[in-house]
């Protein structure tokens, strides 16, 4: 045998190790090379799997292994030379690779353990998930009940119906064995059972309110966990077996509307509350989750609400029936009340006409027999016939007027009229009757109150002349004055007549006449009912028998309908009395003069300030007392003139009520007169005022006047302006003494 | 100087229908006066032994009537006479006495002239307007 380059085993080779080796090598090679297959199948099965190219990796390494035991299988026999250059590229390939692997593996591992632990965390994440959305669910489970609760209670405005629909609900959502409300009884001192949701009539259990479980319960406004055994628990007689299931109780607070206040919300201390029991089924073992709980609070609330509109919407339904019936009642109020105006209308209207008809032919009738030849008698007779006529017409009048004025029939008739005549008029019309009485009458108009005025002269003097006449009547001495001027917004509102508010307007102004008298006077307790219809002033009444009463209250329709005001001043009986009235009225457009239609009946020069003022001049002068009395009389004075002081001592009477007097004229001594007529008028309101006129400047003159008790000096020469104020300060101050 | 001032205008104004001839009748009587009293100034002052008591009184009347026309020269004239009489000046007297009677026939003419102007007018169909006093 020639040595071979093979390479011999050192021993002989065992059959049976060698057959094992062969076996072995050779399914661990199957092993090897199925490993990664299966690897690949499952892989590609799950389609995700990272690190593929670490399995390729892996898999090359099981590959090369399982090449190499392959090719082991060779090398237990004889090879060749070829087989042992495989086996060694082989093995050193599968070296190659698991060292490349084995590196690998280092990063590898760590990263494949993390994927473990990820893995776990996000099982417990997907827990808690699970966990939360449980939680959600419950709770929209809730709020899904409570709206439908909600909806079942806010469905119906009738209480009861609120309040069963509510434990029904509850005992329904919450699967409750028993609900109970319990109400506050009227006296607020005890709780009722109301309602309950299977014992179809509660019996009248009440339980006193001050339980300390109650105010527990009061206190809070959660649902608080009650024991099964209180009071307001015990529903049902116990059984003795079986575990009552928890309690709940919680307050429902209950609102009445005047606890309301408008940006304020309603007091605790005043709230009542009614108390709402919920007992879950005993033997269930069940808890009361905190959104059942909660869920009860809301709908107490809710209840609340929904009670609190039912009330409202009672109360409005009561309020509205309340109006309906008024306004029925006060609809065939009117109906009747204008039927009767209608019949009162109708009946004065007939009567008008019934009533003057014979009254006319009475006067008429009566003045003709005056005319005619009658004895002594007759004709006093036929004068009473005719004054009472008279009376009675005025009466029928005044009646017929004052009716006509309460409907709001009456309408002013406006026109332009002469103002100063009007009061001149009327001191006419009353100056027969005062003068009878020896009574003084002095009008004063101001000079700014303007000639012509437009407004109803008719009812003005009507007004006017009621006033002046009451002032006449009950005056039994003395004098009666009257003024009148242009109000100015200061005396327009006057304190006496507070609820008098006049504005003050373009061409128009407010007229206030005041007409004092000196005499009986009203006490102040009879003022207010001076302008009542046919209330007369007892003492008044006695006196005079004359006049219906209404005189007054006539006038003060006028002046109302004048927009103006009347009122009467008195200090007392016995102290006289002054009548006072405001009235609006406008300005004339055009001025006098070329209006020809307005001729007055008095002249229109000059404003005749004192009609009627007696007056005697003393003067020696011819010229000088022929101006002064024009002057005068241009005032309208009623004017007696004397030439000498012995004249003057003769003539002069208490009817003067002013005497001029020239004392510059020397060698006559006017203070003589002075001295003489105070020793003749003893009382000073007889006294006529004493004036003299005098040329001379100097203060010798002027002490001496006033020495002698004269009332005034005046500086000659006198205007009219000058005459016209000093008259109107004389008669106002009753002394004037000129500064020099 | 005007021979009638301010007052003159008053009485104008004191002339209304009540009182159509005031100013006439006043003047009228102004005029019989003066007339009147200068007569007597004259025979006063005339006298061998003058009463100057006498004379004051009378110029002091007719002062006065002047004054209440509205006269003022006149009354100016009496003012100054009086004086005289006071100081018992003759010659000053007789002076004032010329003047007062000069003064007194231009009023009076004037006046006379005025009435006679107005008539004129009135009978042609106008009127007269009235004066405004003016303060």
């Amino acid at each position: 045998m020639e040595s071979c380059n093979c390479i011999e085993p050192q021993w002989p080779a065992d059959e049976l190790l060698m057959k094992y080796q062969y076996i072995s090598d050779f399914f661990i090679a199957l092993a090897y090379f199925s490993i990664p297959l299966e690897l690949i199948y499952f892989v590609k099965k799950s389609a995700v799997f990272p690190y593929r190219w670490v399995l390729v990796q892996f898999g090359a390494f099981i590959v090369l292994c399982g090449a190499t035991h392959l090719i082991n299988l060779w090398t237990f026999n004889m090879h060749s030379r070829t087989v042992a250059i495989v086996m060694t590229t082989a093995k050193v390939l599968t070296a190659v690779v698991s060292c490349a692997t084995a590196l690998m593996l280092v990063h590898i591992i760590p990263d494949l353990l993390s994927v473990k632990t990820r893995e776990l965390f996000l099982k417990n994440k997907a827990a808690e998930l699970d966990r939360e959305m449980g939680l959600i669910r419950t709770q929209e489970e809730t709020g899904r009940h409570v709206r439908m609760l909600t909806h079942e209670i806010r469905s119906t405005l009738d209480r009861h119906t609120i309040l069963k629909t509510t434990l029904v609900e509850l005992g329904r959502t919450l699967a409750l064995e028993e609900c109970a409300l319990w109400m506050p009884t009227r006296t607020g001192l005890e709780l009722q059972l109301s309602y309950t949701l299977r014992q179809q009539n509660p019996v009248g259990y009440t339980v006193p309110i001050q339980l300390p479980v109650i105010n527990q319960v009061f206190s809070s406004n959660h649902a608080v966990k009650i024991s099964p055994n209180c009071p307001v628990a015990r529903l049902r007689p116990l059984a003795g077996k079986y575990m009552p299931g928890e309690v709940v109780a919680v307050r429902v607070p209950l609102l009445h509307l005047s606890n309301f206040q408008i940006n304020d919300w309603p007091e605790l201390s005043t709230k009542r509350y009614a108390l709402m029991v919920l007992m879950l089924p005993s033997d269930s073992a069940r808890q009361w989750h905190v959104h059942e709980l909660e869920l009860v609070e809301v709908v107490a609330d809710q209840v609340a609400v929904a009670l609190s509109h039912a009330a409202i919407l009672e109360e409005s339904m009561r309020a509205r029936d309340l109006l309906m019936q008024q306004n029925i009642a006060l609809d065939s109020a009117r109906r009747e009340a204008e039927t009767a105006i209608r019949a009162r209308n109708d009946f004065l209207a007939v009567m008008n006409h019934e009533m003057r008809t014979p009254m006319h032919a009475i006067i008429a009738l009566s003045s003709l027999l005056q005319e005619t030849e009658l004895t002594p008698e007759q004709r006093l007779m036929v004068e009473t016939i005719l004054k009472s006529s008279n009376l009675l017409a005025t009466l029928i009048n005044d009646v017929l007027d004052l009716s006509r004025l309460e409907d709001g029939s009456l309408q002013l008739q406006i026109g332009t009229f002469n103002l100063h005549a009007v009061f001149r008029e009327v001191l006419n019309l009353i100056k027969p009757i005062a003068s009878v009485k020896k009574l003084l009458v002095a009008l004063n108009l101001a000079p700014d109150l303007p000639e012509y005025a437009v407004g109803d002269e008719k009812r003005l003097m009507q007004t006017l002349l009621n006033v002046v006449g009451n002032a006449v009547k009950f005056t039994k001495e003395g004098n009666i004055s009257i003024t009148g001027f242009v109000a100015k917004s200061e005396s327009l509102r006057d304190s006496r007549a507070p609820e008098f508010f006049p504005v003050p307007i373009e061409n128009h102004f407010y007229l206030r006449v005041q007409v004092r008298d000196s005499g009986s006077g009203i006490s102040p307790q009879d003022i207010p009912n001076l302008f009542t219809k046919f209330a007369q002033n007892q003492a008044i009444a006695l006196r005079n028998s004359s006049g219906s009463g209404l005189g007054l209250a006539i006038c003060k329709r006028f002046v109302n309908l004048m927009e103006g005001h009347i009122w009467i001043e008195s200090e007392g009986l016995g102290k006289g009395c002054t009548a006072i009235f405001i009235v609006k009225l406008g300005i004339p457009e055009h001025s006098n003069d070329s209006n020809l239609s307005f001729i007055p009946k008095m002249p229109v020069h000059g404003q005749t300030n004192f009609p009627g003022l007696k007056v005697l001049v003393m003067d020696e002068n011819g010229v000088s007392r022929s101006v002064t009395k024009g002057l005068l009389l241009h005032l309208g004075c009623d004017v007696m003139t004397v030439s000498s002081v012995e004249e003057c001592f003769q003539v002069v009477s208490h009817e003067h009520q002013v005497v001029f007097m020239d004392v510059c004229v020397p060698g006559i001594d006017g203070y003589e007169v002075a001295v003489h007529i105070h020793d003749k008028f003893t009382r000073r309101h007889e006294r006529p005022l004493i004036v003299a006129l005098t040329g001379s400047t100097d203060n010798l003159t002027k002490d001496n006047c006033m020495r002698v008790g004269m009332d005034g000096v005046i500086l000659k020469p006198v205007s009219l302006e000058k005459m016209r104020s000093v008259l109107s300060d004389l008669l106002e101050h009753r002394v004037l003494f000129e500064s020099m | 100087m005007g021979v009638l001032d301010n007052q003159f205008l008053q009485l104008q104004q004191l002339q209304d229908e009540s009182n159509p001839d005031f100013v006439a009748e006043v003047v009228s009587l102004f005029f019989a006066d003066s007339e009147r009293l200068l007569n007597d100034l004259t025979r006063a002052l005339d006298q061998p032994t003058i009463d100057f008591k006498m004379v004051d009184s009378h110029v002091h009347q007719l002062k006065g009537s002047s004054s209440s026309i509205g006269a003022e020269r006149i009354k100016n004239a009496c003012v100054a006479f009086r004086n005289f009489c006071e100081e018992q000046n003759i010659e000053g007297c007789m002076s004032c006495l010329q003047q007062v009677k000069q003064e007194y026939c231009l009023v009076k003419n004037k006046l006379e002239t005025l009435f006679r102007m107005e008539q004129q007018i009135v009978a042609a169909g106008g009127s007269i307007p009235m004066m405004e006093l003016s303060f």
